[in-house]
């Protein structure tokens, strides 16, 4: 038969060997200038914010492919206050917020997402395209499959199977947050299947496509392997995202800065932006609620500190440079206030007791009242004789006849304990109608108002859409050492998170024989000779 | 009182003969003992030093041959017939104390009072 029409030339193996490093350049490139711009000194604000970046996925502008010079983020110039082009610190908030509004946060999903997409595609029609190709292209040249051939076929159906589930599991999870960087292992890992699936496609159509080569049994066995060594790249996914961070490795201690509640938390070997989350996720089950009208005493106390001084400029205006007279006036008020007789702590003393017993009062009234309101009602049992229709109530209806009896003592327990603004009237009612319907007891019912419980308990506009900022010196993509510092500021408050290492632990062993135990007792006996 | 291991023990004296008393089949010395290293040291009423382990006197028979001989009540027994009791169970004590054969028994004991006299003694006159 004749020879069909020559193949479409394909580019030589030179030129995509090439593409291929100028691709891993490219990757390695803007990981570096990542790392170098987040470590420059920031507008003269200090530590520069890792806030939402949309620009920081995709380089911005495309270098020229190949001829990248490794050196070129070193030598960007830093802004920094002093710069002849100054930007100050409100203009570059301002320039990255405009970004934000045009690009959208979903542009950076989207595009992640669909650059997922095409890799599984690709990572998953590979092998039947490998199969399939030579009985497309040269059927009659192609020797006859043998037995051993079709076990490898069945071989390479259960492979993939096992990989598009593995796959499934790992990778295809909801997405439970949005960091400011990307997440380098996934970066790394997309990397190298890209180029190791590329690298088989090369040697593919060079050794095979390109020399038609007829012996099906090894293009099988090709086949085969490269599933084989998909499925151990998986397996390095599953070790690399999560195996490693399992074994702790750092305690860490987050301090909420408007009360100081601190908790600690054991964390493995993460990069700062994974820790942060993990952190985040644990603070909304562990830590009670924030609560800013019990922090208004303290405020005023503040306020009066100072207010009792008034500091009167004697020499006249002008006459001191600015700082100094700051300096000067402050130094004075410190030694004017050491010296006044402050008798505000004992008003916080006698103020807090009589808070203290104030509030077990209410606590007393209400546990009382509580307690009859839940006497009134009883679940009606099915063997009982049948009610009229308006008697017999659902727990809602149950709820709303006894609430009015408990509503006063509750409404004023909650002004005392300054907890009225986290339970409206709805939520409680519906606490109520639960508590009912569950069998609880008034303790039980009571329990969520006694002690503020953790964030996500109450309603949803408490912590919906809450957004929390990630401020750190080292960029966020490094692994935490023994000593980072790092603060997750939200609107209200922040979260100050110190990480230390846990040390290195000796130690030895010590064999007891079980025989070894033995007793006597301690007498004074006497006896007489 | 009480000994330092590996150091000797030093303390003044007094050498005690009783005669055994024969009641029945028995030979009687009229006292009571308590102590020895397998009982609890800080029980003992009169030791001075609560980790001493050593024989001592708790209790002495009216008229018996321990009240005879002039022993007292808290002397701490040194050595029965050339046995030392300083460091010994309190039945091996007992042993030495009641072999049947001896009719004899002389202990070295010591207490407080002679050593308190020795001080005394050697304060009031200077060695010359």
């Amino acid at each position: 038969r004749e020879t069909r029409a020559p193949c479409p030339r394909r580019p030589a193996v030179k030129a995509v060997w090439t593409r291929i490093c100028s691709y891993g350049g490219l990757f390695y490139c803007c990981w570096c200038l990542k790392r170098k711009t987040s470590k420059r000194g920031g507008g003269g604000a200090g530590a520069p914010e890792a806030t939402v970046e949309p620009g920081s996925f995709l380089p911005s502008g495309s270098p020229a492919a190949g001829s990248q010079d490794d050196n070129w983020g070193e030598t960007t110039t830093a802004v920094t206050g002093t710069s002849e082009h100054s930007l100050s610190q409100e203009d570059i908030v301002r320039i990255t917020k405009d970004l934000e509004d045009s690009v959208g946060l979903d542009c950076r999903r989207y595009v992640t997402r669909t650059i997922a997409v095409i890799l599984g595609l690709l990572v998953f029609l590979t092998p039947l395209a490998f199969l399939v190709l030579p009985h497309i292209l040269w059927p009659e040249k192609l020797q006859s499959c043998g037995t051993a051939c079709e076990g490898l076929y069945i071989s390479v159906a259960f492979k993939l199977l096992i990989l598009l589930l593995a796959v499934w599991a790992l990778f295809f999870r909801p997405a439970r947050a949005g960091l400011p960087r990307v997440f380098v292992f996934r970066v790394l890992l997309a990397v190298l299947v890209f180029l190791f699936v590329v690298s088989y496609w090369l040697f593919y159509s060079v050794r095979i496509l390109d020399s038609q080569d007829d012996n099906y049994q090894g293009i099988v066995q090709y086949a085969v392997s490269l599933v084989d060594a998909l499925l151990f790249i998986h397996y390095l996914a599953v070790v690399l995202l999560e195996l490693r961070q399992l074994q702790p490795c750092f305690s860490v201690c987050v301090t909420r800065s408007s009360d100081g509640e601190t908790r600690h938390y054991n964390l493995g070997q993460l990069s700062i932006q994974r820790a942060a989350l993990a952190i985040i996720e644990h603070y909304y089950c562990d830590f009670p609620i924030h609560n800013p009208a019990l922090l208004s005493a303290s405020k005023s106390r503040a306020a009066k500190h100072l207010a009792g001084l008034k500091v009167y400029n004697v020499d006249g205006p002008g006459n001191n440079a600015a700082a100094g007279m700051a300096q000067s006036q402050s130094r004075a008020m410190i030694a004017a206030a050491a010296r006044r007789r402050d008798t505000s702590h004992n008003e916080l003393y006698y103020e807090e007791a009589e808070h203290e017993r104030r509030v077990r009062k209410r606590r007393a009234r209400l546990v009382v009242a509580v307690e009859e309101a839940f006497t009134h009602i009883k679940r009606m049992q099915e063997e009982e004789p049948k009610k009229a229709p308006g008697d017999v109530m659902d727990p809602r209806e149950a709820a709303q006849a006894i609430f009015p009896s408990m509503a006063r003592a509750l409404q004023k327990y909650l002004r005392t304990t300054k907890q009225q603004h986290c339970h409206s009237m709805e939520s409680i009612q519906q606490h109520l109608a639960f508590c009912i319907t569950n069998n609880m007891t008034p303790k039980a019912f009571l329990e969520s108002y006694l002690t503020p419980g953790p964030t996500l308990q109450y309603g949803k506009d408490h912590w919906l859409g809450r957004r929390w900022t990630l401020i750190s010196e080292a960029s966020v993509t490094n692994g935490l050492k023994d000593g980072s510092v790092f603060v997750l500021k939200c609107v209200d408050f922040s979260l100050v998170v110190t990480a230390k290492k846990i040390p290195y632990i000796q130690m030895s062993e010590e064999y007891i024989d079980p025989k070894s135990h033995k007793f006597v007792l301690r007498l004074q006996s006497e006896t007489s000779v | 009182m009480s000994f330092v291991p590996g150091k000797p023990v030093t303390a003044v004296v007094q050498k005690i003969e009783i005669q055994k008393l024969r009641q029945g089949d028995n030979l009687i010395l009229g006292f009571s003992i308590g102590g020895g290293i397998d009982q609890d040291p800080g029980q003992n009423p009169f030791s001075e030093d609560k980790s001493d382990k050593g024989i001592y006197v708790t209790r002495i028979t009216p008229g018996g041959p321990a009240e005879v001989a002039d022993l007292r009540v808290g002397d701490k027994i040194m050595q029965v017939n050339g046995w030392d009791m300083t460091v010994v169970t309190h039945d091996q004590a007992r042993k030495k104390l009641t072999k049947k054969k001896e009719e004899v028994v002389r202990l070295l004991i010591t207490r407080k009072s002679l050593e308190e006299a020795v001080k005394h003694s050697k304060g009031c006159h200077p060695r010359q």
